[in-house]
């Protein structure tokens, strides 16, 4: 199979609207089960009581949104160095769901916070990282949107995407460089997690749910970035009036 | 976890705020990142239809 095939936007528009329907509908399943474990399997916190529950999306949220950074700038690089169309614009999809995913990682981080903590909101590393990273989700989108020749918007973005990703590093290790309010891991790749089974099994199917439907909501919006600036193009054309 | 009744369930051990304030919002802005694709997709094709018609009006 030649994977290069895809790398056309012509080509790949049919395969991304399939994948899309399915990590889609993968995604639906995966939460659904992810839930089910979340809130009729895991025991109640000893600490925490039942406003614990809300880590089932919070920790989910908090690594997609740094995961599809990674990926986003990973695109945005691609297309920065080899020229190809279809890297700027898998960047640009991905950066609307990275953003919302930041933003669920906050508010739900502040509704956790206030019954737990007793704030909604503290000025420690963790978190203004993570603010930081929703305005650099920002900052990309809108830098996109005030450029009108797309091929030079993808490569503004790519340079900011770039020098964006060394904020991701700081919001990992920020609750091991500072002392903050923000608790450390509990679950990492060096030592056994300190929490119970089931607890770590809900969170971790409901991130495979989140990543699923973060795959779905990107082609999605890859499908749109395609129509719109391929709308010149003889198979836009054709797809218009099938579609009709 | 048994919550003995939906009553239970839904007070989430008095937690029920934050909880279902987390889950809700969740579920709201989800479902408005689709039906925001879904009309942008419609628009588009909506919009190339119309250009397609006028340029073959053109011709």
């Amino acid at each position: 199979m030649n994977w290069f095939k895809y790398s056309s936007p012509q080509s790949f528009f049919p395969l991304a609207g399939k994948l899309a329907f399915w990590f889609g509908a993968v995604a639906l399943v995966v939460c659904a089960a992810g839930l089910y474990i979340g809130f009729f399997r895991a025991p109640t916190d000893a600490q925490q009581g039942e406003a614990y529950r809300i880590i089932f999306i919070h920790v989910p949220a908090a690594w997609m949104s740094m995961f599809l950074y990674l990926v986003m700038a990973f695109w945005a690089g691609l297309g920065l160095a080899f020229n190809t169309r279809l890297s700027g614009m898998m960047a640009s999809a991905i950066a609307p769901t990275g953003a919302l995913f930041t933003f669920l990682a906050l508010w739900t981080g502040s509704l956790w916070g206030k019954p737990t903590w007793g704030t909604w909101w503290v000025w420690d590393a963790r978190l203004t990282s993570e603010l930081i990273l929703l305005f650099l989700y920002f900052g990309f989108m809108a830098l996109q949107a005030a450029i009108d020749d797309p091929r030079r918007a993808d490569k503004a973005g790519a340079v900011l995407a770039l020098v964006g990703v060394v904020n991701i590093p700081i919001i990992y290790f920020s609750v091991k460089w500072w002392n903050t309010l923000h608790q450390g891991a509990s679950v990492s790749l060096t030592k056994a997690p300190t929490m119970a089974a089931t607890m770590l099994t809900g969170m971790a199917v409901m991130a495979f749910g989140f990543w699923f439907y973060s795959i779905a909501a990107a082609l999605m919006r890859a499908r749109c970035i395609m129509l719109e600036r391929e709308r010149a193009s003889e198979w836009v054309a054709d797809y218009a009036r099938r579609s009709a | 976890m048994n919550w003995g009744s939906w009553d239970n369930f839904l007070a989430m051990g008095g937690y029920a705020f934050y909880v279902w304030g987390s889950y809700l919002v969740t579920l709201g802005l989800v479902i408005a990142e689709i039906a925001l694709l879904a009309l942008r997709k419609r628009s588009a094709l909506a919009r190339l239809r119309l250009h397609g018609t006028a340029t073959q009006g053109d011709r």
